[in-house]
């Protein structure tokens, strides 16, 4: 293994022509992705940590029978907010902010291809979940279920804000999933370093790039549900009114045509992670790259045929259900041949026990369950007995904890050096991922027991003696201990903050581009754009590109990095990364303006929303790249 | 009798007392022999990667190993589970000739019960003859329900504008839970219900009894007319007509009130009667301020109810 | 492994896609998938009733809006026209063809308008009446913006931005318009000529 041969430059030089303003107007004004995605990365910790919170309160409300901790209308609100959170404000935006910090380090590029885009997507993030979040302080949250089934979510059954808070407030966070996919597929096509061809392209880039797309045609459907939910809310539309001929099953159709990919759009960059870190601690090359890009491919087209095995209770004709049951086993197929790809890599490697390596782990040992008894659930007459049971709470937590949660951490341990540039504890990482795998095993295995003795979702509470009460009690002991663990891996962070070692570029002798860069990189990250010549850069070696147009030391003063032709990477053409600035804030205010005014239905609201955000992207737009070269 | 010792027992999947049930549970546990299986190869082969040294070789290549482990043998399972899919599907769809016809349909939160054929009407509580085929239609006036008995079948939702059927079978006499499973509001935790399994003699006494109008003549009859009550609940043959909430006929017949919330006796009665909303916040019954008079009447009245 | 690298080099011609086509062509790929979402609705409600449209509805008459679909789709004629022309450094035919196709939409847009004002269902009836302003509304508010694109383009060329060499906002903007005139046919098969041809 050689090491790089970027050669050193005077780093201070080059930053002074990146440098963001001081304090919060640099903060209001960056479009640096790498403060970006670690911003995006913090944000969604603290929705983590409130939802966490959320979830530990409905566990004591149901550690013992007909306990009244909460009354029905405040655990409605609670388990809505967790689901709603955890999805839309958690697991979806982290993954994006790894995406943002990760994607121009591993590509070798100075910045994402629309810097200032990306600045918005986060400003729309935030506000959106602030959005949703003001119905909690008063006490309107919303409390029709995370998929809020019509007619319950309807006008007639919830008249108050608190579904509107949901529709408005999700169609609000699309914009900011939507433009931030485009802005990591135009970057993976265009921004790439000469010689990252698609085949030496990072595995984790290749999962960026496939969430990017599931993205772009998953979203819309949601989007459209909760359009008409909220055109039928404020306006007085038919759509999901059966009295007006309306389709209360529409919405199940639309919302699960986006539902259902979307547990794979979180998937897909997690094997990303997993297949990235694996192979680094086990000093071994991934071992089939080809399968296992071949196979996140496949689970992204796969994932979209499976959308009505949520409705197999619904009644729909039961050859129709018949395929999407086929559909639905069949994802198990390229889920399988990642973890095989994983576990021969392992077979030909020599194992290092760092933290990182035991969350992943917990994601095999975790997934896989979740992974067999989602195909027991694929198994229509046998999804009749546990739909809307505990069982399937325990599965899908068991796939978006063990199948995403883990990874996220396991990502934490493995790249949060690289951004803060101190190590975290390992002793503190070790006892925070067993607290947080005994906790987690604990509190949802009773969970399948649970649904099988007949114990429904979304109960607020429940008799005694129907022989619920000691699992339901386990449940609430493992959640708190599970709690307690990724509260361990909280004071770590703050921990490393303080009294880290410092990092140096490459700690785990990581094999991608990010890994030749001091920690934290610099604010151009390249000074000079590496030439690419294997998968495996930093074993491999790696060259400078310096004569390249766009990639020398004189181009990075300017504030410049090359774009490459999408397959070749041959250079075309040079960027000119935009200087921080205001637009993106004040484009996200506007837009979140303008849903506040449909929210509060006061057109003049509204249109002072449309004014500011089209006078900021007007601003925005204005100056293009005609007006720069 | 007590609610407790009623349905002192979890409605348990995994103890069917119906074909359609039985079936499931065969289903559950094929599946868990095979995940067993599965799962306990697969963390083999991966905790054997993880503490396996250095680069020796194995007997497989790489390839024929995900090919193996990723291809062949889930293709497999999914084949084995595809025919058990359609093969239990079919079991589970098939209508069978002279069924027993029974409505259902979803209300915020109760069941409302009748038998067409037999012109029976009940709330809450659903009678079959044991050993019989029953065919129930399941609809909705307000938002989605889903009806389930887990000792008994799998679950159908109950929607609005739609009507779904379900068929079950009780093979041993018995009373067993029934569940709202879909979300359908602040009450979703208090919607249960009753399937009565009775030998069929049984049954259609009960079901005839329940076909007649409420006895006549009986004191507070005039009192529960000139109330409230009225506006929200049919008494056949009395002025009481409503059609909010359930079907008094014959309430005393049954053995739970509030869709499985208390038991039917008059302490529970009476507190229903005066405070539903203190019982089960949100139900539609409202609190009603009755007389200490007035209450005992309206409580004979009900009781008379049988 | 020292080995030389192959480093790629500048031809000094564009070749791929550029950036900002990339991300219009995104774009327009996720805005497909909500029309083919709401259409999708429409199809979706439509196979669950009879008659349709609902008893008292007329079939949506073809005579104008045929016309106006003529007009729109035409529309992309003189756009095309003009991005052509400046490729070739006619700054004058791009302001013309922007022009004649900026009025083309508009006239639709009035069109619908009108349209809008002589129909009698309203949007809150039936489900017929709320697909049918809904999707058309969605439309008309896209050519909406095509028309603000188009005239900020047409201020940018008179502020001679523009020429030969340097004119890729024209090319976004044009793929934009392209996609407002072709997203129509799908809507006007739908909703308007799918009453006449599918009972």
């Amino acid at each position: 293994m050689t090491t790089t041969a970027l050669p050193v430059v005077d780093e201070d030089v080059v930053e002074t022509a990146w440098r963001d303003a001081p304090g919060l107007i640099g903060f209001l004004t960056s479009v640096d992705h790498k403060r970006i995605g670690v911003r995006y990365i913090y944000t969604a910790f603290i929705f983590f940590f409130v939802a966490g919170l959320q979830a530990l309160v409905m566990r004591v409300q149901l550690a013992e029978p007909d306990l009244h901790v909460l009354g029905p209308s405040a655990y409605n609100q609670l388990f809505t907010m967790h689901g709603t959170t955890m999805i839309f404000l958690f697991n979806t935006p982290v993954l994006a902010g790894f995406g943002n910090y990760l994607l121009p380090l591993q590509l070798g590029t100075r910045d994402m291809a629309f810097p200032r885009l990306n600045a918005f997507s986060y400003w729309v993030f935030l506000l959106s979940g602030l959005f949703m979040f003001t119905s909690q302080f008063m006490g309107k949250a919303p409390d029709g279920g995370w998929f809020s089934y019509v007619p319950l979510t309807g006008k007639t059954y919830s008249p108050a804000l608190n579904i509107d808070f949901w529709g408005l407030g999700v169609i609000f966070l699309g914009i900011s999933t939507t433009v931030g996919a485009v802005n990591f597929i135009v970057t993976v096509f265009k921004m790439r370093a000469p010689g990252m061809t698609l085949n030496r392209m990072p595995v984790f880039v290749w999962s960026i790039l496939v969430m990017g797309f599931m993205i772009l045609f998953a979203v819309p459907a949601l989007t459209v549900a909760c359009g008409l939910l909220e055109m039928d809310r404020k306006v007085g539309t038919a759509f999901y009114d059966p009295l007006r001929k309306g389709s209360p099953l529409l919405f199940q159709h639309l919302f699960w045509f986006w539902g259902h990919p979307e547990v794979y759009i979180l998937l897909v960059p997690a094997i990303g992670m997993i297949a990235t870190i694996v192979p680094v601690f086990a000093k071994a090359r991934l071992k089939a790259y080809v399968w296992v890009v071949t196979a996140v491919v496949g689970i992204g087209f796969v994932s979209f045929g499976l959308w009505v095995h949520h409705m197999f209770a619904t009644g729909l004709p039961s050859q129709a259900m018949g395929f999407f049951s086929g559909a639905s086993l069949t994802i198990s197929i390229p889920s399988g041949i990642v973890i095989f790809a994983l576990i021969a890599t392992l077979w030909r490697g020599t194992v290092r026990w760092s933290t990182p390596l035991l969350y992943t782990i917990g994601f095999v040992s975790i997934f896989v369950l979740g992974g067999i008894t989602g195909v027991m659930v694929a198994v229509m007459p046998f999804d009749w007995q546990v739909h809307d049971t505990y069982f399937v709470v325990a599965h899908f937590h068991y796939v978006l904890v063990g199948g995403v949660l883990f990874p996220i951490f396991a990502a934490l341990y493995y790249w949060l050096p690289k951004m803060t540039g101190r190590m975290l504890s390992e002793r503190l990482g070790k006892w925070s991922f067993w607290i947080m795998f005994a906790g987690f095993n604990l509190g949802f295995f009773p969970q399948h027991i649970l649904g099988l003795l007949g114990m429904p979702r979304r109960i607020y509470t429940y008799p005694a003696g129907l022989g619920w009460d000691w699992l339901n009690m386990l449940s609430t002991v493992g959640g708190f201990l599970f709690g307690l663990g990724t509260a361990v891996s909280l004071y770590n962070f703050f921990w490393s903050r303080a009294r880290g070692a410092p990092a140096g570029p490459n700690p785990w002798d990581g094999d991608t581009l990010e890994w030749s860069l001091p920690s934290p990189p610099p604010h151009e990250n390249f000074a000079v754009i590496p030439a690419v010549s294997s998968r495996h850069p930093m074993w491999d070696g790696v060259l400078p590109a310096a004569n390249v147009e766009g990639g020398g030391v004189d181009a990075a003063l300017e504030r410049q990095t090359p774009i490459t032709e999408g397959m070749d990477t041959v250079v075309e053409d040079i960027m000119q990364v935009p200087e921080e600035t205001y637009v993106p804030f004040l484009s996200a205010l506007g837009v979140g303006i303008v849903f506040v005014g449909f929210l509060v239905s006061q057109v003049t609201v509204i249109v002072v929303g449309v004014v500011l955000a089209a006078a900021a992207v007007g601003v925005w737009t204005w100056r293009t790249a005609e007006d720069i070269r | 009798m007590t609610l407790a010792l009623l349905l002192a027992k979890a409605p348990s999947a995994l103890d069917p007392k119906g074909p359609a049930a039985r079936d499931l549970a065969h289903v559950f546990w094929l599946m868990v022999g095979i995940a067993t299986v599965i799962y306990v190869v697969t963390m083999g082969l991966f905790v054997f990667g993880l503490f396996r040294k250095g680069e020796r070789p194995t007997r497989f290549t790489d390839h024929a190993f995900i090919v193996a482990g990723g291809l062949v043998v889930p293709s497999a399972v999914v084949l084995l589970l595809a025919v058990v899919t359609i093969h239990t599907t079919h079991r589970l769809t098939r209508s069978e000739p002279n069924a027993l016809q029974v409505e259902v349909t979803g209300y915020q939160y109760w069941w409302a019960v009748k038998y067409p054929a037999q012109r029976a009407v009940t709330a809450n509580e659903i009678h079959i003859p044991v050993g019989e085929p029953v065919d129930i239609t399941l609809t909705s006036v307000d938002v989605n329900h889903s009806f389930w008995v887990p000792e008994l079948a799998g679950k159908v939702d109950l929607i609005p504008g739609k009507t779904n059927l379900i068929h079950i079978r009780a093979d041993h006499p018995g009373t067993y839970r029934g569940l709202c499973a879909e979300f359908c509001g602040l009450q979703h935790a208090h919607m249960d219900f009753l399937v009565i399994a009775d030998p069929p003699g049984l049954f259609r006494t009960w079901v005839a009894d329940q076909a007649g109008d409420a006895p006549t003549d009986v004191a507070g009859e005039a009192l529960f007319s000139r109330l409230t009550c009225a506006g929200c609940h049919t008494v056949r043959g009395t002025p009481a007509d409503g059609t909010f909430g359930p079907d008094l006929t014959h309430l005393a017949s049954r053995t739970t009130l509030g869709a499985v919330t208390v038991p039917n006796d008059r302490e529970h009665l009476a507190e229903w009667v005066q405070h539903a909303q203190s019982l089960k916040r949100g139900s539609l019954m409202p609190d009603v301020d009755l007389s200490p008079d007035q209450l005992q009447a309206v409580l004979a009245y009900l009781e008379a109810l049988k | 492994m020292s080995a030389a690298v192959a480093v790629p080099m500048a031809t000094g011609r564009v070749r791929g896609l550029r950036r900002g086509t990339w991300g219009m062509w995104m774009l327009i790929l996720t805005e497909l998938m909500i029309f083919g979402a709401l259409v999708g609705s429409y199809f979706y409600v439509r196979a669950g009733q009879h008659p349709w449209p609902p008893a008292g509805i007329e079939k949506p008459p073809l005579g104008k809006i045929s016309i106006a679909t003529v007009v729109l789709l035409g529309s992309s004629v003189p756009m095309a026209w003009a991005e052509w022309a400046i490729r070739r450094g006619h700054v004058g035919r791009l302001k013309l063809g922007l022009a004649v196709a900026w009025i083309m939409g508009a006239a639709f847009l009035a069109n619908q308008a009108v349209e809008y004002h002589d129909l009698h269902f309203g949007i809150r009836p039936t489900v017929y009446g709320s697909l049918f302003y809904t999707i058309t509304g969605l439309h008309g508010a896209h050519l909406l913006v095509g028309l603000v694109m188009n005239a900020v383009v047409q201020a940018k060329a008179w502020l001679g931005k523009f020429d030969g060499q340097r004119h890729h906002t024209v090319e976004i903007a044009s793929l934009y318009w392209h996609f407002v005139d072709a997203v129509w046919i799908l809507v006007f098969s739908s909703l308007y000529l799918s009453p006449w041809l599918l009972r």
